[in-house]
Parts: structure tokens; sequence; C-alpha cells
């Protein structure tokens, strides 16, 4: 079935939703989402969305500025992040005024809270910058823009997953997705494609992420010959819970959470002693790690998989409450604790992608170092990248950046698509799509997927983790190279139409495969240390060598490696302390 | 501990009826049910079909009946249903919804009720300086409606709706109740034709299997309640309530 519209947008969270209430009062737009629009990720967002409100401390939007280009390590583009942290306080009211419900001051204003690496003036201690309704912000974020899109009736095809993209040469004319219900096929034409499709902990084995976090939009650009920006950079959270990889937002140490090791001390005095516990996630995380190799987990085995304890006794039973009840709610059922009561188990969980298809600040993808446009194809959230995130993302700038990049992109759209005609598209055009479903589901015999599928998110923890090397980094290519050939054999089991969520796991399998391998590729050619990538046998981050963004793109079964300038326009580069 | 996992299974594309089907399973007593139902997908059988993302009952893609309760699968734990080796956990689709392939369920009915509440806010004037005011305290009156993740574990649940499929169901009363409970909102006289019809809210009968079975904690019958009694004084009173 062929369908046409000017604007396709893919995904249905934060991002996807937001460009959607614009480009729709602009242009026919269609949202597709293989999700039912409020099971999206954003959803889980727990902590906060950051603006420098200043409505509990004085804050400025230039100190939010710099707390992100510094927290990225330097590797932020930096008009960007100004975009980013100017239009922050009018996206916020703004989702005030859609009926965000947020937690409010004594005067009734939007209250705000701490959050790592947002400072006062340039570093000098930490500012209350994060606007949060409890701690399920992005839950909030999700409910509210969905009903906006209810309310102005905005079209969407639920449980669709897109397969394809449809380019004549740098040229982007629709996309090829399957509906689950049915298991057909249907070509979107359209003038112009926004991918908003999320992150891909799911490489990992302990994540943050949900099942749904695959990366399609980024696989299947990559597969269409568009490079994917700075992908070695993957941040991991410093609290997940030990074993489930589940969040414990970082609100719990804004809130005056401390994390300790064996001897309950709080060791965070020893690498960060002016930010403590809300030091940037990549130096946290690595702090924990080294605790646990020198035997100070509470185990105190050594062993990778030994944990620490953030402690929120504290906090009080209102606090916990009214501020953290659903951190307290999973601790309950997850773990049978009241972290009213005792610490929590943590460990760093794999969580965020700071990298992905590389975008300008409209949103428009760029396919090579000179910032080419790809015509008609975007991309906005997770899945882009700005980049406003650098090396490391800051805790509430990844809600922060869906909906104002989310914004942004929509309204380019609806202005570019006024513009141009509608491009024509002929069933021939999901032959591809048509030909590797084929294979799948052909019956002949063939592994699952499920092994693979283990094995890369084992990898991908050991080798390409919190801490690098180059040999592992190496060995992680070879053996993904390997895991991609062995995935050409995998059969799907389920031989039904309808809802064959048998046949689309694979699909996103192999995407995974396809990320996890640009993602190492990516991390072993980075010969320095800076945000979340660290390397043990590269400890310093190289401003003279390195000062610059990866572009990798996939040709085959290898992974071809350039570069692209970044933007340091305002703040010199500097020695990266808290 | 091994444990049997007993689900219910449907293709309506080539099955006459619907029948049960046993898969045996290693699973620790501290894992959900969604590890294990995930366990016989990946190494067991594949065509086994139900809805899952986010893991930790957030998102509201696996609500099925597990034991003949409500609830989500991710927020189930193996220990909460099966005490010894070799119990059986009977799996089932939610109820009152057409399953469309094994513990998928059409949600269809269940969202276009949703959205007949008019489920965002409403309101016309214009906001000077930023942002509505509202005070800690209002906004306590309606928190626990904001939970809600669209489940629809309360709509299964309902012992109403099996007598009456058009009756309006716990979860859209519910957030019907968010929005006029919420001091920002002026919509009350836009949603009362649907509220306040046969198939409205007058057919909840105070069961209270909604709230037992509510992965959110949320209050739903004590908020039904709330709605019918905001409908009555405005009909008392002839006008807008203020609450
Ligand atoms: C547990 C957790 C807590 C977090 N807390 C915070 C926080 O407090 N503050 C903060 O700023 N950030 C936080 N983050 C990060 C932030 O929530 C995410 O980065 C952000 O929500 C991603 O939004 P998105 O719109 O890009 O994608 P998502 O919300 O993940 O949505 C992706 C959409 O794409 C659709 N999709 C994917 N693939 C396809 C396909 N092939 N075809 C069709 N549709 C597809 C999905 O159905 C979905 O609708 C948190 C992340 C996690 C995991
Ligand atoms: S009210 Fe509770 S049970 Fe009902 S849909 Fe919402 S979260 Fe699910
Ligand atoms: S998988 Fe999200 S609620 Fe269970």
């Amino acid at each position: 079935m062929i369908h046409q519209f000017d604007t396709v947008i893919v995904g249905s969270g934060g991002a996807g939703l937001y460009a959607a209430l614009e480009a729709s009062e602009r242009s026919k737009t269609a949202v597709l989402s293989k999700l039912y629009p409020i099971r999206s990720h954003t959803g889980a967002a727990q902590g906060g969305i950051s603006a420098a409100l200043g409505n509990v401390e004085e804050d400025k939007a230039e100190w939010h500025a710099f707390d992100t280009v510094k927290g990225g390590d330097y590797l932020v583009d930096q008009a960007a992040a100004k975009i980013l942290t100017e239009e922050a306080i009018q996206a916020v009211y703004d989702l005030e005024n859609r009926g965000l419900p947020f937690n409010r001051t004594p005067e009734g204003k939007i209250d705000q809270r701490r959050f790592g690496g947002h400072t006062r003036n340039f570093g000098e201690g930490p500012v209350r910058r994060a606007c949060y309704a409890a701690d399920r912000t992005g839950h909030m974020i999700l409910q509210t823009l969905y009903q906006q899109c209810i309310k102005n009736e905005v079209a969407f095809f639920d449980e669709f997953q897109v397969v394809d993209l449809i380019m004549t040469d740098t040229t982007c004319n629709g996309v090829v997705a399957v509906e689950l219900a049915t298991g057909e096929l249907h070509l979107f034409a359209a003038k112009a494609v926004l991918f908003a499709t999320g992150g891909f902990g799911r490489m990992f084995k302990i994540t943050s992420n949900a099942y749904a976090n695959t990366g399609d939009g980024p696989a299947v650009c990559a597969r269409k010959g568009i490079p994917l920006m700075d992908m070695e950079f993957f941040q991991f959270h410093p609290t997940g819970i030990m074993g489930l990889g589940i969040l414990i937002s970082e609100a719990v140490r804004g809130e005056g959470g401390i994390l300790r090791n064996r001897d309950g001390h709080r060791f965070m005095e020893d690498y960060s002693p002016t930010l403590l516990d809300l030091a940037p996630r990549d130096i946290v995380a690595r702090s924990m790690l080294t605790e646990v190799r020198a035997g100070k987990g509470i185990r105190g085995d050594r062993k990778i998989d030994d944990y620490l304890h953030l402690d929120a006794t504290h906090l009080g039973k209102e606090t916990l409450t009214t501020k953290l009840p659903d951190i307290s709610s999973f601790c309950q059922t997850y773990l049978g604790i009241d972290p009213a009561d005792s610490p929590i188990p943590v460990l760093p969980t794999a969580h965020y992608a700071m990298g992905g298809i590389p975008t300008d600040v409209h949103g428009r993808v760029i396919c090579d170092g000179q910032g080419t446009i790809v015509n008609g194809l975007y991309a906005a959230g997770e899945c882009a990248c700005v980049s406003v995130h650098g090396a490391n993302r800051l805790g509430t700038n990844s809600l922060l950046d869906l909906v104002v990049f989310g914004r942004r992109a929509g309204i380019h759209i609806g202005d570019y698509v006024k513009q141009i005609d509608m491009p024509q598209v002929s069933a021939a055009d999901a032959a591809d799509a048509q030909s590797w479903m084929a294979r799948l589901t052909d019956g002949s015999p063939g592994p699952h997927g499920g092994r693979i599928s283990e094995e890369m998110q084992t990898l991908m923890m050991e080798k390409v983790g919190i801490y690098r090397t180059a040999s592992e980094m190496a060995a992680a290519v070879d053996a993904l190279q390997a895991l991609r050939e062995r995935y050409q054999t995998v059969r799907v089991q389920d031989s039904g139409k309808q809802f064959n969520t048998d046949l689309l796991e694979v699909i996103e399998l192999g995407n995974l495969l396809d990320l996890s391998l640009i993602t190492a590729a990516s991390a072993l050619n980075r010969q320095e240390s800076r945000g979340a990538h660290s390397r043990e046998d590269f400890p310093e981050r190289d401003d003279d060598r390195w000062l610059k963004h990866t572009l990798a793109q996939l040709a085959g079964d290898i992974v071809r490696l350039s570069d692209k300038p970044v933007d340091t326009s305002i703040w010199e580069p500097k020695p990266r302390t808290y | 501990m091994k444990i049997v996992l007993k689900v219910e299974r449907f293709n309506p594309e080539s099955d006459a009826a619907p029948y049960y089907q046993s898969y045996e399973v290693d699973a620790e007593p501290n894992e959900r049910l969604l590890d294990a139902l995930m366990h016989v997908k990946r190494f067991l059988d594949g065509s086994l079909g139900f809805r899952k993302s986010c893991a930790h009952g957030v998102c509201g893609s696996d609500a099925m009946r597990i034991n003949g309760k409500d609830g989500l699968a991710c927020k189930t734990l193996i220990k909460d249903v099966a005490q010894e080796d070799g119990d059986t956990i009977t799996v089932q689709p939610l109820r009152y919804l057409p399953v469309q392939r094994d513990l998928i369920v059409d949600q269809d009915a269940f969202f276009k009720k949703y959205r007949s509440i008019k489920p965002y806010l409403i309101n016309t004037t214009p906001v000077d300086q930023g942002e509505r005011r509202q005070s800690q305290a209002e906004r306590g009156k309606f928190d626990d409606t904001t939970n809600c993740i669209l489940c629809a574990s309360c709509y299964s649940a309902c012992p109403v709706l099996g007598e009456n499929a058009a009756f309006l169901g716990p979860a859209a009363i519910a957030q019907a109740y968010r929005f006029i409970a919420d001091t920002r909102d002026e919509g009350f006289a836009d949603r009362l034709p649907v509220l306040d019809a046969p198939d409205g809210v007058w057919p909840c009968q105070n069961h209270f299997k909604c709230t037992q079975s509510c992965p959110r904690s949320i209050l739903i019958t004590k908020r039904i309640n709330q709605v019918k009694r905001m409908i009555e004084k405005q009909r008392d009173a002839g006008d807008t309530p203020s609450d």
C-alpha cells in the first residue's frame, strides 16, 4: 500500500511528538511509531528537564550553556548549546502552559532541583536548574505532548515499524514500514522524513533502556551510507539497580543522596572535591569502577559486577514520597527494600547515546564533514547528534534536547515541504526490504537470534564499556563482524503474518549489530580519553589530535572513519576539573 | 527454580479457538515474569506473542491476566505468583478487548474511550508571565491520577464492563478527574456530556477491582466517586463547581 504525506515522523517519544505538533500545523503529517505513542521510552525519564528559570536561585542561560560544553568535554558544538539553553526557558513554560503538572515552590512556581554538572557562575557550585514533576518528568512530558496531539488531531499510525528509507542520491523520498497488526509492507511517500527513534542501549547487557531501544533510525541511515557521528560516546549512568540496570535517577543525589563504598566512605570526596556526588556522570561512573577495582565495592571481590551503595536514608520519608516516589516503588518492587531504611545497591548502567545521526540546528541530516545536507531528511532526539551533548551529556539536557530540537525540526519541515513537489515512489522501492524479510522467513533451518543477541550484549559490556583498551576493542570489532556473519543465517521461527514480533525483533537485532560495530570501530579509532570515552592506553584528552567529531560510515563489513570540525566559537577548551 | 508457564494462545489467522500451551522455564524467585516470557520467546518459542518495552512498570505495554489477576508482567516477580518448584503460572490476555495474537489485545476501544473525555488541558485564558501558578496542595489533589500509564489493567479487572461493554471504564474517568481537578483547567462543561451519560460515570458500582489492579496505585474508585459528586453538585448549583 502506498501513502502520501508532506511529512512523515518516525517515532513518537518527546522528540517525535513535539515535531509532530509543529509540523502538523503546517503540513499534512503522519506519525509512525512501532510502539503506541505513550509507551515510548521518554516516559521512563525520571529526574527533570533543565532550564535557567531562576525560580529558586539566580541562574543564567549562559551558565547553563557553559556547563553543557564543559560537561561534554568540549566536544559540544557551542552555538547549538547556546540555542539549547536559551530556548530552554520558553520550552519549559510552554510545557507548563500545555498542562504539564510540575512540582511547585511555596509561591506556586515551577520548582527546581540540583543535578550533576549544573553549576552557578561557571562552576562555583551546584545550582537548582532541573524542573521536575516528582521522579516522572519524562512520563509527564510524554503524556502532555500526546494529549496535545489528540487535541490537534494529529494522524498516527500506531504499531508501524519502519525498516527502510527511500532515497535517490542525496534526497529522501519516504520510508518503508511494516504494519504489525497485519504484517503488510506500507510505502510512505513524503517530502520530508524525520527520524525520532530514540536510543540504542540494548547493545549492552546492563541497560536502563527499553526493549524497543534498538536504534532503528540510525541503523537504517547507516545502511543508506549516511555516516553516524560520535558513536564512541555512550553514557553509563552511575546508578542502575544492581543486576537489573533499572535506573535510579540522579535526582536522588540532587536531593542529597550520597554514594558510599564498603567502608561507608563518601568516595566522591576523593575524585571531585567541589561537586562531590553531583559531578558529571562519566566521572562518577569511572570513580565507582575505580573503587570496585580497588576492592572497595560492597562485596570487595574486585569483580566487574561488584556494587556500591547509594544512601538516601537521611533524606526523610517526606522527600522520598513527594519528590522520589517512583524510585521508592522500584526499590520496593525489585529489591524488597525501602530507601528510607536501607541504602540502594547500585552499579553503572548503559544509558544514553551521545552519538547518532548528524544534524544541523534545524534537524537537517548532514552526510559529510563539510555539512552537506540530505534533502528532506531530518533527525531529532536521542537518535540525532546536533551535537549538544558532546562526549558526555549532562542529566536533564536530553529531555530539553527533545523539546527544543524536536520543535525546531517540526517548524523547519513545515516551511521546507511547501517548496517542493511530492516525490514519486513505487512498489519497487520496497524491494530491498521485501527480499531480506523473505530470507528471514523462508522457513529454511537456521539459528534463532537469541544467542547472537546475548553474545553481542556481553561483548559490548565487557569490551566497549566504561574503561577501554585497543586490544579489547579490536577483539570486539572482530567478534562483531563474526556475529554479523552469523546473523545472515538466522531464521524467524514464527510463520504467521499478524503481529509477527519474532520477525520484528530479528530485524531490530540486525540494527543493533550494525550500531555495535560502528560504536566499537569508532571507539578503537579515537586514541584519547574524553568524556564517556576513557581509554586506559590513552588516559589523557588530546585536543591537538582529537578535538573533532568522528564520522563513521558503514561499508559492508567495514567502517570508514573521517571527521568533522567542532564549533568552539565561544569558549576555549580548558582542562576539565570539578 | 523450575516453573511452568501456562499461556493462553490464540492466533486468529490460523486457530479456531484459544488453547493453552505450557513451557517449563528455569527462573529465579526475584526475576520478573516478563524475564521468563522473554526466555520463552528467545530460546524456546519465537512465535509467542506479547507486548513489552520498558521492563520496569512505566510504559504500560505488558498488562495481562496473571493467575486470574490483572497486572504488569514486568512488575510481577516470580516469587509473587509461584512458591515452589514445579508451580504453574497461568497467563492470559486482558479481558473485554479482542485478542490479536496470544497475549496481544486490540486496545482501540480502550483508547477511544480515553480520547472521548478530552484528555488535555482546556484553558483559553492567555497566560501572563511565563507560567500559570499552582500551589503544591492544589497539585496534590490530582497527583495520583497523573501516574496513569494507560495499561488497561483496570479495564480488564472491572466487572461492570463484563455486563456493559459501552461503559466508559475506570481509566478514562480517572483521567477526566485528572483534568477537572486541576486548578488550571476550564473544561468541566466540555467533558460533561460524556461523563454524565448513561454509560459515563454512573454504571460504576464500587467494586474496587480497578483500584486493586492498578500497578500505579491510583485511587481510581475514589476518583470516580468524586466525579459523580462533582456532577451532582453542579446539577444542584446549576453552574460549574470550583474543585
Ligand atoms: C530510565 C531513563 C531515565 C531518564 N531520565 C532522564 C531525565 O530525567 N532527564 C533527561 O533529560 N533525560 C533523561 N533520560 C534520557 C531521555 O529520556 C531520552 O534520551 C529521551 O526520552 C529519548 O527521547 P526520544 O524522543 O528521542 O525517543 P523515545 O522516547 O525513545 O522514542 C522513540 C520512538 O521511536 C519509535 N520507533 C523506534 N524505532 C522505530 C521504527 N523502526 N519504526 C517506527 N517507530 C520507531 C518508538 O516507538 C518511540 O515512539 C532518561 C533515559 C532513561 C532510559
Ligand atoms: S488507571 Fe492504573 S490500571 Fe488503569 S490504565 Fe491507568 S495505570 Fe493502568
Ligand atoms: S514493559 Fe513497560 S510496563 Fe511492563
